[in-house]
């Protein structure tokens, strides 16, 4: 009974993830086509502006991380 | 009787334009007097103990950054009648949606978790356990979102906005001395000179006055209140109000911190309210009120401009003026990041006062990538027509964008090497 119910439990949840990723796979297909064409040094740019503030971020987490390792 | 029959005009004019605005006004208002949030308020006490007044300077800055960035989201909400999350999708695609959406998503929850530090931390100052607060302010959110229109929703928002200007009496109750104010306050200074610790202070003030929620949830907002391209000018006002009492809150905070509690080494609005409670209990008590409020207002806002976001996105319908049972996606999603953040916070042993100061940082510096998105999609004639930037209004803005990712450097080369800037 327990079994059982931890199945249906199991079933419920892959239903669900599955419903989210045909959901996400949707969304990317309605937005395949932006409205406006980037020109390659706008995404380049903005691309190299992401992962540099990314970085920026990682570097908050090194020096939170020391400080609390310090404490 | 010209003259009377003139004055009974111009009156009634008035009277219009005023009524007018108190129904448009709303979203500038409230997202900015949220903008102080219990992070922020924070983050200003913290700035006056260690700095006194000597930066008020740079708060009157932020009253333009501020104004700037969110009169954007008004124009951009009232022209695509569309939330910021789903324009950065329809025009740049799903790489750089998902991008943002993700971004947003994880400070939003980092953000929520700083204002229930500060709503237990509040609250615990007049001996309330955390887990009471949680669970009172789990209610309260959830009646305030859940009876279904968002024209209450937002009057009881503004009844919190309105708690929020118990700064300024305080402020008079702890009497300054206004010549200090006006003659190291008003004229720029670097008290102690250029090192990791003011830099980080200088960020986590900009983080507290402009943060990617607040773009995400000023143009939802303007959408799900039905504002027209007509309304821009009033929602504009609106807008400049709510940058005035923002920034008029914090330098009050700042008088406040700066005059009684100068010079010692306070980490938190929660532990300095308790301190001038020595001092007086009813400016103790109002910090911790205030507190309280801004932790309140703040994750009334947060919360919502993560729904809203994902609910675009995903297609659910996601408005404040459908009831749970026509939008349960957007209402369960609401909650789960409420409840979600306040289990955090009861975790023994949580950094919870670094945190706080931390995502008012981390938050600034993933702001230029909103802020760069925001003006380009305002610099779209296709989808802006007359409502486009202005070449003044994109200089400004790709100033502010860029004084951001350098101050952020600044900070990450004297968090890496603090040796540089002694």
């Amino acid at each position: 009974m327990f079994i059982k119910r931890i199945k249906s439990i199991l079933a419920w949840l892959n239903k669900f993830f599955a419903r989210r990723f045909e959901k996400i796979i949707e969304i990317n297909r309605r937005y395949e086509r932006p409205r406006i064409a980037m020109t390659p040094m706008t995404r380049i740019a903005l691309l190299l502006l992401r992962i540099y503030l990314l970085l920026l971020v990682a570097i908050l987490f090194y020096k939170f991380f020391t400080i609390i390792m310090g404490k | 009787m010209n003259i009377l029959s003139r004055l009974f005009y111009n009156y009634r004019r008035v009277a219009k334009a005023i009524k007018l605005f108190v129904l448009i006004a709303g979203p500038g208002i409230i997202v900015m007097v949220a903008d102080n949030d219990a992070g922020g308020i924070t983050t200003y006490a913290v700035t006056g103990s260690q700095y006194g007044y000597n930066l008020i300077w740079f708060l009157l800055l932020l009253l333009p950054v501020a104004y700037i960035v969110q009169e954007m989201t008004v124009r951009l909400g009232a022209v695509t009648k569309r939330g910021h999350a789903e324009a950065i999708f329809d025009a740049y695609g799903s790489f750089w949606g998902w991008f943002s959406l993700i971004d947003l998503g994880i400070v939003d929850f980092l953000t929520l978790i700083t204002e229930f530090i500060g709503m237990t931390a509040a609250l615990s100052i007049f001996h309330v356990p955390p887990v009471v607060t949680i669970i009172c302010v789990t209610i309260l959110m959830g009646f305030m979102v859940l009876q279904g229109r968002y024209w209450t929703w937002e009057k009881l928002a503004i009844i919190f906005c309105a708690l929020n200007l118990i700064y300024i009496p305080t402020a008079f109750m702890v009497n300054p001395s206004i010549s200090d104010i006006l003659s190291n306050g008003l004229i720029p200074n670097i008290p102690g000179g250029f090192n990791n610790e003011f830099f980080f202070l200088l960020m986590a003030n900009i983080g507290t006055t402009i943060a990617p929620w607040m773009i995400f949830f000023q143009q939802s907002s303007v959408v799900d209140k039905g504002l027209q391209e007509k309304d821009i000018p009033w929602s504009k006002l609106d807008t400049l109000i709510g940058a005035c009492a923002t920034v008029l809150v914090a330098i009050f905070i700042v008088i406040v911190t700066g005059t009684v509690l100068k010079g010692v080494n306070i980490e938190s609005a929660a532990q300095a309210s308790q301190m001038l409670m020595g001092v007086n209990k009813y400016v103790g008590a109002f910090l911790a009120i205030g507190l309280f409020d801004a932790g309140l207002l703040g994750a009334i806002c947060i919360s919502l401009a993560s729904s809203w976001a994902f609910g675009e996105v995903f297609g659910w319908a996601h408005s404040l003026n459908n009831k749970a049972r026509e939008a349960p996606w957007f209402y369960v999603f609401y909650f789960i990041t409420l409840l979600g953040a306040g289990a955090v916070v009861l975790i023994p042993g949580a950094p919870l006062v670094l945190i706080t100061l931390f995502v008012q940082v981390i938050a600034v510096t993933l702001l230029p990538a909103a802020l760069v998105f925001l003006i380009l999609l305002l610099n779209d004639g296709n989808l802006m027509g007359k409502y486009k930037n202005t070449s003044w209004q994109n200089f400004w803005s790709f100033t502010i964008v860029i004084l951001i990712v350098m101050l952020s450097t600044l900070y990450a080369i004297s968090a890496l090497f603090p040796e540089l800037f002694k």
